[in-house]
């Protein structure tokens, strides 16, 4: 029952509520108000006390009763007067790699000469933050949200809320920005680069030659087959695999189509991780992916452009 | 939130606040109980500590409930529920594990506090509640505020009290009044304190210790001489030996007063004392309210007096009264315990032996008080069996009730019937509120004997020994050195003038505040305007107040949301570029006001110069310490001949 009155509220306060770019100013429009179970609680003992004065005849209960409900009742004027006329908007979110927390910034202005206690915003799945403001004063609120996949994590519809001065009301406002962040693929477990090509430019041969054979170690999964030491197998060393030392100004392609046969999601872990690798190195590195090919190069712009690539690859939402 | 070292504090303290007006009539063992277990609290919150086991609270829980029961044997009633709720409340601090407990914490400490209005609602006890809510309210305010210092969240919790009691006001003169209880009361629902009907040694002058009004008089018309105020109170009739008792009236016949004259009128209001009697000058005839005369001129409520009760009487000071004593009656005022006394018994059957009648019998008796030596205090001898032998015989140290009773015995034994009288006597004079105060340290006994052709005759021995305790009070009659209440004394003019303002301020506050019943906020209203006073007309007028106080308070409180913090140099410059966005050039939100002047001038060349004009003057306002009013006002003055 209460399920579905909260469910009817808040398909309503959808429908009164667009996304916002922007600046949002929280105004009695958008700003609900109910009491808490705790104020439900105080108005419980405030019927005790005025039984007690009425049966008692205490005049000075009376008053203490009074008091308390007044204050009470005021204390709502006040939970308003915490959140009214806060001015909020969405900053910048730094992109992160799957399975981190996004950390969308909020930038909340205050114009007035009140000072904002403790107040909290919070998603639909219970992460939170809190902060206060004060007068003329301007705080960055951060969310950290949980981003379990890549591609574009939208924080969904936040909710700012207090509970300041006495806990007996509840006023929240509902936040929908068109705020989102880019989350990259996980980058998988740590795994040698394939080998540079020659710098003819060639080709897209990962393999070249064993002249600069490094050493052995043992097999992960996802090696390439072509790398496996045999020989080293027929001597019962265990499966093994050759690892080739890369050489500063080589070009090296991370080719989607070179990649064993595992799935897409992995593929694009590995090329995460080579991405990263590979600038960490200071390789010139390309990125080929089914219908994308980024030119070898290098640097942070570069780095992102790949990641980004990676992040949005076949969602649809390359271009976004 | 956490349960941080500043909020347990902060509730320790509330807890510590409420309940200490308790301690006077808390067993002394709660007491020293509750205060070791806000010690250990405070303690283990000093050293970091974990709190204690859960089965050693339940023991420790167990353990006090037990006592409780003991000391009290049982556990029901005020007296024990205000002492468990404070225990219990002291026991919840030992286990304080989530925010819940502090808020249940903040809940019981308010209605801590109501339960102290069944001992007391005087304006001290008023003022220290609202102490006590401001430490409340601050702690309260803790759990929201978290972080925010001790004297900010003091000025909230002040604010929030200030802001409510406009709207409490409103209330409290509104809200329909139900008269009476609701449901049973137990029955200790109510202090008492003053006469009762029962009179042993020492019982009066454990009184006179009490400084506690009694009642206040003011009179219509002149008020009578001091030495004939006697307030009549509980009649005592029957002795056993060391206590008078009221007994049972063997007659229902209403009480005959002959030649009566000297009437006087006047209003007593009557501090609730639990009892039902009323006290009035002697000999009362008439009253305001519905009271019974009982056959020895005492007047009784229908029911115990536990509210402040004003009332009219009308009595008459010159009487003979009941000379028709009926016999049954006369023989209770002659019987005495048998064994008691001997002494005092021959005393009085010499008296009788010398002849001379009654009335000779009573002066022989009051001249041998005033000649043996025998002295007037407030910390008698402790006596034994044969008290009154003692009294007369060994100690001769007694205050009122002594002389009463044994006036009354050696009557007695001499064949004359007579009877003690408890009651106040004289008063003091309040010139501000116009009144008469009657304290408990007021309290006297005297005698009354009856004579055939008089009656009921007044006699008071104690005059016999300390006449100033009857001209000029208690203070006057003993010596200086004397334990008295520290009110009794009478002190320089200046306490005395304190005194005074202090208890009419007292009076118009149990008037106006306290004795606000159903009958007053009727007449109140009434006074007010308001015609045919209803539930309905209350209820809307009450509506219509809170709509209207609530109404002005949010705008008192939300006009400071929209006070921005604009210098007038930006209000100016805003003005500027407001007119410049009306023509589509919109100054962003990153852009200088250099760089927006440039792109500015560039859209609207023939502008260009004052463009540059106002900005320069801006520049120079702003950014440039030139902040003086010459340029201020010729800044105003560009942009306002700003035209596009």
């Amino acid at each position: 029952m209460l399920a579905a009155l909260q469910q009817r509220f808040d398909t309503w306060a959808l429908r009164r509520q667009r996304y916002d770019s922007g600046t949002v100013t929280l105004n009695q429009r958008s700003i609900y108000i109910l009491p808490t179970r705790q104020g439900f609680a105080f108005g419980f003992v405030l019927v005790l006390m005025l039984l007690g004065d009425i049966n008692y005849n205490l005049s000075l209960g009376y008053v203490l009763t009074f008091l308390l409900a007044t204050m009470g009742g005021m204390s709502m004027l006040h939970a308003f007067r915490n959140m009214a006329q806060l001015q909020v908007r969405a900053g910048h979110v730094e992109p992160v790699f799957a399975g981190d927390s996004a950390r969308f910034v909020f930038h909340v202005h205050n114009a007035s000469k009140l000072q904002r206690h403790c107040i909290i915003l919070h998603d639909a799945h219970g992460h939170s933050t809190s902060f206060g403001v004060a007068a003329f004063g301007h705080t960055e609120a951060e969310l950290g949200i949980p981003a379990p996949q890549r591609g574009w994590l939208n924080p969904g519809r936040l909710t700012l809320y207090t509970h300041f001065p006495l806990g007996l009301f509840h006023a929240w406002s509902y936040l929908h920005f068109d705020v989102r962040g880019l989350v990259y693929p996980r980058p998988a477990a740590r795994l040698p680069l394939p080998a540079a090509s020659a710098d003819d430019g060639s080709g897209k041969q990962a393999v070249a030659g064993d002249e600069d054979f490094a050493g052995l170690r043992g097999y992960v999964a996802g090696d390439a087959l072509q790398r496996i030491a045999w020989k080293a197998l027929a001597r019962e060393q265990g499966l093994q695999v050759k690892q080739f030392n890369a050489q500063q100004g080589r070009e090296l392609w991370l080719d989607w189509s070179q990649l064993p046969a595992i799935a897409d999601e992995r593929k694009l872990e590995l090329l995460t991780r080579w991405v990263l690798d590979a600038e960490g190195q200071g390789l010139r590195y390309g990125l080929s992916l089914p219908g994308i090919e980024l030119p070898p190069g290098h640097g942070p712009s570069h780095r992102t452009e790949c990641l980004r690539a990676l992040a949005l690859f076949g969602l649809g939402e390359a271009a976004a | 939130m956490k349960l941080t070292a500043p909020l347990v504090y902060g509730l320790l303290a509330c807890i510590l606040l409420v309940s200490a007006p308790h301690a006077d009539h808390l067993p002394l063992w709660v007491s020293a109980v509750c205060m070791m277990l806000l010690a250990w609290r405070a303690y283990l919150t000093y050293s970091g500590n974990p709190l204690p086991a859960r089965w050693l609270l339940l023991a420790v829980t167990v353990a006090c409930v037990v006592g409780i029961a003991i000391n009290f044997r049982t556990l029901f009633g005020r007296e024990v529920g205000v002492t468990l709720l404070i225990l219990l409340a002291t026991l919840k601090l030992l286990e304080l594990r989530a925010v819940r407990d502090a808020t249940i914490l903040i809940y019981l400490s308010c209605f801590i506090i109501i339960t102290n209005f069944f001992y007391s609602q005087s304006i001290p006890t008023a003022l220290f509640m609202l102490l006590s809510l401001l430490a409340i309210v601050t702690t309260w305010l803790h759990l929201q505020t978290g972080t925010l210092h001790l004297l900010p969240r003091m000025r909230i919790a002040g604010m929030l009290l200030l802001q409510a009691i406009p709207l409490m006001l409103l209330l409290f003169i509104l809200f329909p009044r139900v008269q009476g209880p609701l449901w049973g009361m137990p029955q200790d629902a109510y202090a008492s304190s003053g006469l009762t009907d029962r009179m042993a040694p020492g019982s009066m002058s454990k009184l006179s210790m009490s400084d506690a009004v009694a009642f206040r008089v003011a009179f219509n018309g002149k008020a009578p001489p001091r030495d004939q105020m006697y307030w009549r109170g509980p009649v005592l009739w029957d002795f056993d030996g060391t206590t008078w008792t009221r007994g049972r009236n063997a007659t229902l016949q209403r009480p005959q007063l002959d030649d009566a004259a000297t009437p006087i009128d006047y209003t007593v209001t009557l501090e609730p004392h639990n009892k039902p009697w009323l006290f009035a000058l002697e000999m009362p005839t008439q009253i305001s309210i519905p009271a019974d005369l009982a056959p020895d001129f005492q007047l009784l409520n229908r029911t115990p007096v536990n509210a402040r009760l004003r009332y009219n009487v009308r009595s008459l000071l010159s009487y003979r009264a009941n000379r028709g004593e009926p016999p049954q009656q006369l023989r209770r005022a002659l019987a005495l315990p048998p064994g008691y006394d001997p002494q005092a018994m021959r005393l009085a059957a010499e008296w009788r032996a010398a002849g001379g009648g009654d009335m000779a019998v009573v002066r022989t008796a009051l001249a041998y008080f005033n000649r043996n030596g025998f002295e007037y205090t407030l910390e008698p001898p402790l006596l034994g069996t044969n008290s009154i032998d003692e009294f007369l015989f060994t100690t001769r140290k007694g205050f009122c009730e002594h002389y009463a009773g044994s006036f009354v015995f050696l009557m007695r034994a001499a064949g004359i019937p007579a009877r003690v009288v408890t009651g106040y006597q004289g008063g003091e004079y309040n010139d501000l509120g116009g009144y008469y105060i009657l304290r408990q340290w007021d309290a006297h006994a005297w005698a009354e004997v009856w004579l055939p052709d008089s009656g009921w005759v007044r006699i008071d021995p104690t005059a016999a020994i300390a006449p100033a305790r009857i001209q000029n009070g208690l203070s006057a009659a003993l010596p200086d050195n004397a334990a008295l209440p520290f009110l009794a004394r009478t002190q320089s003019p200046f306490l005395l003038r304190l005194r005074f303002n202090l208890d009419a301020l007292t009076n118009q506050w149990n008037q106006w505040v306290l004795g606000y019943n159903t009958e007053r906020q009727f007449a109140f209203l009434t006074r007010l305007g308001m015609e045919d006073v209803t539930w309905q007309r209350l209820a809307m007028n009450l509506l219509a107040g809170v709509a209207l106080i609530v109404g002005v308070l949010a705008l008192f409180m939300l006009r400071h949301l929209y006070q921005r913090d604009i210098d007038a140099v930006q209000r100016v410059y805003r003005r500027f570029c407001t007119r410049l966005a009306k023509r589509g050039m919109v100054r962003a939100a990153h852009e200088g006001a250099q760089d927006f002047a440039a792109r500015a001038s560039a859209r609207f060349p023939q502008q260009a110069g004052a463009i540059a004009d106002i900005t320069a003057r801006y520049l120079a306002l702003r950014y440039e310490g030139r902040n003086d009013p010459a340029s201020l006002q010729g800044f105003r003055h560009a942009v306002a001949a700003f035209k596009l």
